[in-house]
């Protein structure tokens, strides 16, 4: 077992790394054996082959074939038409689900955006910035699963009359409140995940909104302070509009996240008490319910509402080209 | 004596009052953002707190009473969590996972982002959008086809699977941002580099590589950052075996069988979150310029 971990150890730290840098040493000495006149056209391909080979293997032939499965039923030996989009649409159990991302969409979206904004133009006003930018931007450095457990801490519950040990009851405890459970009580609890996913990336919208703030010319701030624009005025009609474009980039990253959400639903609650989302839905359509149709179809539409974003993204990719 | 206070440097009391009005007027703001800073720090001390207490005070009192003496703290929890829950051995998995994963791909979208900078082919174009509309594909949409490719070449539960989904998963994202930066370079050192007789070879390793230090840097974190602290691709293609699991795998699985106990969570919890703390505190600078160098990670 020692010695077995002891040469994965070593693949680890020095076979990956020099297997990588070997296939391009190989490519060259092979591209230099060709006559001088096809080099140039054999060596691109050859140094862009592993990065589409495994973009094909991984993400394109994979995403065809789910939408290929999401027409079959459980094991994908029958067609069965749009049945599995049906069962999405109508059932219930996922309707919830669907219900839920609408929600973590919407308000995740908006108080990352709120609070970053809110952060990004307060913090700018102190010396002190850094420090405050840093403690806010730590959540982003743990994963979804601490965080669960770090806010399970924060949400725990016991029964009234008896010392609580999470501590938002152990507030509502001192000015003489019940005890609440948080992540129990309907539809409120999904509030409590999605402050959990606010906590976590408000430090992102705050680094780049931060940046964006920074990057407008001071010369328009006082322009607007000379003309007689009070602090409220500057920020509304000045400020917040010049930051658009960041402000966009914002919001998709986090529509993105709300539709894919995942870790923090399956460690806090996995999905009970009316708290499922989507992603947590499909894992259960895979490994508990072994319904590879259905959970395809439901890859299948969330891959189509962010294929809006991705439209976006190649057309704002597309203009700074042309700017370049 | 009233003179004698009020004569010396009338304006260095001027400016002192004025010092002293800016502060007051200024008081709401700072107390706003220490409030606000508070606020968002207090859940990670918490936890901090919890998990150097004895296992039965967590469950019976709040952490802020371990604030106040009698202090009582012991370091049973980590014993417990490295030993018996097995997060030992998860944070060398987590290592195992992430290292390779991480060198992976940052060195092959290396290759293609030079490849896509400097070098003409057709189809080049086409070929950088498609990776372009490749970065928000989420990666629920590529489980089941790749899953059921893993269980027939028997790459299920074992980290060469891992390795490459890892890879293709953050290749999009560090094609794009290396591609971007390689296209800053200055064309006229690159060009007389090959009139010098240097290969492209050698001006990818001696030139474009040690000129994007910070960028690779940058990503490096990234990608490490995305790997350590992933849960869905190791839940799904390592099977929850726990001689492979890394950490937020194992942490899964002791919230789910614990239930009630769940203080030991804490301590195994911190223990996972120590790496990305530390790599934070020491590279936080290039964390952030990864971060808004491409922030449309999918």
């Amino acid at each position: 077992m020692f010695e077995s971990r002891l040469l994965l150890a070593l693949i680890v730290v020095i076979g990956v790394p020099a297997a990588t840098v070997g296939y391009v040493a190989l490519v060259e000495a092979l591209v230099q054996r060709l006559p001088h006149r096809s080099r140039g056209t054999v060596r691109p391909w050859l140094w862009v082959a592993p990065a589409v080979l495994l973009l094909a293997v991984f993400l394109v032939y994979p995403t065809l074939n789910t939408l290929y499965l999401s027409f079959f039923n459980a094991d994908s030996t029958e067609f069965v038409g749009l049945a599995n989009y049906r069962y999405i649409f109508t059932d219930n159990s996922v309707l919830i689900s669907l219900r839920n991302n609408g929600l973590w969409l919407v308000f995740l979206t908006l108080l990352t955006v709120t609070f970053g904004l809110l952060f990004a133009i307060l913090f700018d006003k102190v010396p002190y910035e850094s420090t405050a930018k840093a403690l806010i931007f730590l959540p982003m450095a743990i994963s979804f699963v601490a965080a669960g457990v770090i806010w399970r801490l924060m949400y725990d519950y016991q029964p009234p009359m008896q010392p609580q040990t999470g501590t938002l009851n152990g507030i509502m405890a001192a000015f003489g409140g019940d005890p609440v459970a948080w992540l129990i009580n309907r539809p409120w609890n999904n509030f409590a995940l999605i402050a959990v996913a606010v906590w976590v990336w408000a430090g992102f919208a705050l680094v780049i909104l931060s940046a964006g703030l920074k990057g407008i010319p001071t010369e328009i701030l006082e322009a607007a302070r000379v003309d007689g624009a009070t602090e409220l005025q500057t920020l509304t009609r000045v400020t917040i509009p010049m930051m658009g474009s960041t402000i966009a980039v914002v919001a998709t990253t986090m529509v993105i996240f709300a539709l894919k959400a995942f870790d923090v639903v399956y460690v806090m609650t996995n999905g009970n008490f009316g708290t499922d989302v989507i992603a947590n839905r499909m894992y259960k359509e895979m490994f508990n319910f072994t319904h590879f149709g259905r959970a395809g179809a439901i890859a299948v539409v969330l891959l189509l509402a962010i294929v809006p974003i991705m439209l976006f993204n190649i057309r704002r990719f597309r203009e700074q080209e042309a700017i370049r | 004596m009233k003179s004698s206070r009020a004569l010396p440097l009338p304006r260095e009391h001027g400016k002192r009052k004025f010092q002293v009005d800016r502060l007051l007027r200024r008081l709401p703001l700072h107390a706003i953002i220490v409030v606000m800073v508070l606020i968002w720090s207090v859940p990670t001390l918490g936890l901090l707190v919890s998990s150097f207490r004895p296992a039965h005070l967590v469950t019976t009192s709040g952490w802020w009473t371990a604030l106040v003496p009698p202090w009582n703290f012991s370091l049973d929890l980590y014993r417990e969590a490295l030993g018996t829950a097995g997060m030992g051995r998860s944070f060398i998995n987590s290592l195992f996972i992430t290292i390779p994963a991480t060198v992976i791909p940052i060195m092959i979208a290396a290759f293609a982002a030079y490849c896509f900078a400097w070098m003409k082919f057709p189809g080049r174009n086409v070929l950088f959008v498609s990776v372009v509309g490749l970065l928000v594909v989420p990666l629920q949409t590529t489980l089941i086809p790749v899953l059921r490719l893993y269980n027939e070449l028997g790459l299920t539960g074992t980290f060469t699977g891992i390795w490459l989904a890892h890879a293709a998963y953050g290749l999009p994202f560090a094609v794009y941002l290396l591609r971007n930066f390689f296209g800053t370079l200055p064309k006229d050192m690159l060009e007389s580099a090959f009139l010098d007789g240097a290969s492209p070879f050698t001006a990818f390793f001696y030139l474009a590589l040690p000129l994007s230090l910070p960028a690779l840097a940058s990503l490096a974190i990234f990608q490490f950052m995305w790997v350590w602290n992933d849960l869905l691709v190791a839940l799904i293609y390592l099977g929850g075996a726990p001689d492979v699991a890394p950490m937020t795998v194992t942490i899964g699985n002791l919230t789910n069988s614990l239930g009630g106990g769940w203080q030991l969570l804490t301590a195994a919890a911190f223990v996972s979150m120590m790496l990305p703390l530390a790599v934070f505190f020491t590279l936080q600078r290039y964390f952030v310029r990864g971060i808004l160098a491409g922030s449309v990670k999918g």
